[in-house]
């Protein structure tokens, strides 16, 4: 796995990902109407401007861990809501998975995947199929760490991350709400797809999207 | 003496709570509060930085209990207690008592000057206090 992913990537990666929220605001806002407090756009859109900013500084530290600790950080504050938490949640604890320094392999942006969602489900105390964002990310880094096993191409590995990830989404449909403001609605949660899945999802599209192109550079 | 920290999504519901506490408690107990964002006043939310701030804020070495109301709180407060040195992490406490009862009943203890845990123990206790007790 010769693939290597740069600091620099990993920022245009979320520069990717803030702008894919950012312009999904209003779906995000219109599924957490159905079976939350109608905030989830709304607490997104924000936090992403603040990551924007922050991404948008001229000084960026090029070493990976403190890179998405910084992210973290940023998100912790700029969320509000119950997704600050659980997304900074989530880059604190990537940020401990080990590196090369100012790069990762896909092996490593693996384990970045898999200690954040560790930290997820450590803070969150959700588990599969209680219609949250673990939802989407937990089939994803299970399909990433599936395709590396069987020695995919980098491109194979994304594309599984996504495929998964998008399922794992639309499955959130189909299931019955056990964790956040969502359970207090019971059976009535079934059939809208989860707000938080989805904001999830957009992480590992994004991911496919750019670096799937990181090879040629 | 130990610190109390009130954590709610809400500003003026943290206010509130800290004043109906600061009535039970006198001026000799320290208690903060972190409620909403950080930003806007308006919006309802919890930070952990503003919460590792309100720790700060009534920190000594007796300890702080936290205690706080619904969802998102008790993740951003355990974030907060994360940030802090080891040291100073070992005598905070999130408390599982509920917001409103739990920091009058705390707040009273604490100004008694009992010690971190027995603070908490008695709050926690108003989790089962009826409130409706001798009206049947």
């Amino acid at each position: 796995m010769g693939q290597e992913i740069t600091t620099s990537q990993l920022r245009r990666w979320l520069l990717a990902y803030a702008a894919r929220i950012i312009e999904n605001e209003a779906h995000l806002t219109e599924l957490d109407t159905a079976i939350g407090d109608a905030d989830h756009g709304v607490n997104m859109r924000r936090g992403m401007g603040k990551l924007q900013e922050r991404l948008k500084e001229e000084k960026q530290s090029d070493n990976v861990s403190s890179f998405l600790r910084s992210v973290a950080m940023t998100l912790i504050s700029g969320i509000g809501g119950a997704a600050g938490p659980l997304y900074g949640t989530f880059f604190l604890r990537a940020a401990t998975s080990p590196t090369n320094g100012s790069s990762i392999d896909l092996v490593q942006l693996t384990q970045m995947f898999r200690y954040g969602l560790d930290g997820l489900q450590q803070r969150g105390k959700a588990q599969a199929d209680d219609k949250t964002m673990i939802d989407t990310i937990q089939p994803a880094v299970e399909a990433m760490e599936a395709a590396l096993a069987a020695h995919q191409s980098p491109a194979v590995i994304l594309a599984a991350a996504r495929q998964a990830a998008h399922l794992g989404m639309k499955h959130t449909i189909e299931i019955e709400a056990r964790k956040g403001r969502a359970s207090y609605l019971g059976p009535h949660s079934i059939g809208h797809q989860d707000p938080g899945a989805t904001s999830a999802y957009f992480l590992f599209e994004t991911a496919a999207e750019v670096f799937a192109k990181t090879g040629t550079d | 003496m130990i610190g109390l920290v009130i954590v709610s999504h809400s500003a003026k519901l943290a206010e509130g709570v800290r004043e109906l506490a600061a009535q039970m408690a006198g001026d000799e107990v320290g208690i903060s509060q972190a409620g909403g964002l950080p930003d806007d006043a308006q919006a309802l939310g919890t930070d952990a930085f503003k919460i590792l701030s309100a720790i700060e804020e009534v920190w000594c070495e007796d300890g702080v209990l936290l205690l706080m109301d619904v969802g998102s709180s008790v993740m951003s407060a355990e974030i907060a207690l994360e940030m802090l040195p080891e040291q100073q992490r070992r005598k905070c406490k999130l408390s599982n008592a509920p917001l409103v009862e739990g920091a009058i009943v705390a707040a009273l203890h604490a100004s008694l000057g009992e010690p971190l845990q027995s603070v908490n123990a008695v709050a926690e206790a108003a989790l089962s206090t009826p409130k409706l007790a001798n009206t049947g």
